[in-house]
């Protein structure tokens, strides 16, 4: 479990490096304009995974609980 | 209790369903589909709304090899798996009724046309065969929790289980496809897994979302399994 969490760790380093990187120096950020490219498909999308995400962190959690349970009988 | 062989355990499939979901939400919103009349951009719906049935599919075919087993060795445990793949298969199923029922709303049965009245919707045969389908399972549900014996509830629900599932092929695999029906799909074969009715690009995102859906689906079993393991012991050691 710990190797899993390290990787987890490493990977969500290196996601928040890219969004950083995206920033260029005209004033206004990348990833807002692409926020707002292809009629705005891409808030869609955000939200879409955000609701993703919340669903499967609830399935961890759930997971972990349920691990715990055994563990105790 | 922990079995550490034991799949119910394992990450890596609970990690590759995430990612293929998340490869479903992004590729299926942001990949090319092809231009299509009447659908449009709603095509994108068939990573969504046809990995319902087919993860409901795979998850009541977990169900009955599970039942099968039961009545080979009479292992409760294989009675427990039975029924809780069961569970998650309706859901699917349900969730697969309910995103249809906005699709077609929005296609082949629009209300704002009048040639699409309820009563032509109503006699629609995909939808009926499905309904029957599910309707099965719900019995299944009802005629198992309503036993309160436990080798008997066991023995009848893993054979009516058999029964179920052996309706499932007039129900939505048969004899849909031999009637006329505005639902499209299914017209002399097998839909989306012919080659000729989807085209390659959308075959890249379908074939993982259907993976990714059915191993989210066997997920949510799993842990409700676990859970009537755990209550199950208690019961016994009481």
């Amino acid at each position: 479990m710990q190797k899993f969490k390290n990787v987890f760790f490493l990977l969500a380093c290196m996601l928040f490096s890219v969004l950083l990187l995206a920033q260029n120096g005209s004033g206004k950020s990348a990833f807002g304009n692409t926020m707002r490219s292809n009629g705005r498909i891409y808030v869609v999308v955000a939200v879409m995974l955000t609701i993703l995400a919340g669903l499967i962190l609830y399935m961890v959690r759930l997971d972990r609980k349920i691990t715990k349970l055994e563990k105790e009988n | 209790m922990t079995n550490e062989k034991n799949y119910m355990y394992k990450s890596w499939w609970k990690i590759l369903s995430v990612l293929l979901l998340v490869y479903t939400f992004t590729g299926g919103l942001l990949m090319k589909v092809p231009e299509l009349p009447a659908l449009d951009e709603t095509i994108r719906n068939l990573y969504f709304h046809v990995c319902m049935w087919f993860s409901m599919m795979i998850l009541f075919t977990i169900s009955v090899v599970h039942a099968v087993r039961y009545l080979r060795t009479l292992d409760p445990k294989y009675d427990i798996y039975s029924r809780q793949f069961v569970v998650v298969g309706i859901v699917f199923g349900i969730l697969g009724y309910a995103t249809g029922s906005i699709w077609m709303s929005y296609t082949w049965a629009d209300p704002n046309k009048p040639e699409y009245s309820f009563s032509a919707i109503a006699r629609e045969p995909k939808l009926i065969g499905a309904a029957i389908a599910l309707l099965i399972y719900f019995a299944y549900l009802i005629l198992r929790d309503s036993i309160t014996d436990m080798d008997k509830r066991a023995r009848i629900s893993a054979v009516y289980n058999i029964f179920a599932y052996a309706m499932l092929f007039p129900s939505i695999w048969i004899v849909p496809r031999l009637l006329p029906s505005l639902h499209p799909g299914g017209e002399g074969g097998n839909p989306a897994m012919n080659f000729k009715d989807v085209a390659g690009s959308m075959r890249v995102v379908f074939y993982p979302a259907i993976i990714g859906w059915t191993l989210l689906g066997v997920w949510i079993a799993t842990l409700k399994i676990r859970l009537v393991m755990i209550k199950e012991k208690r019961l016994m050691h009481r």
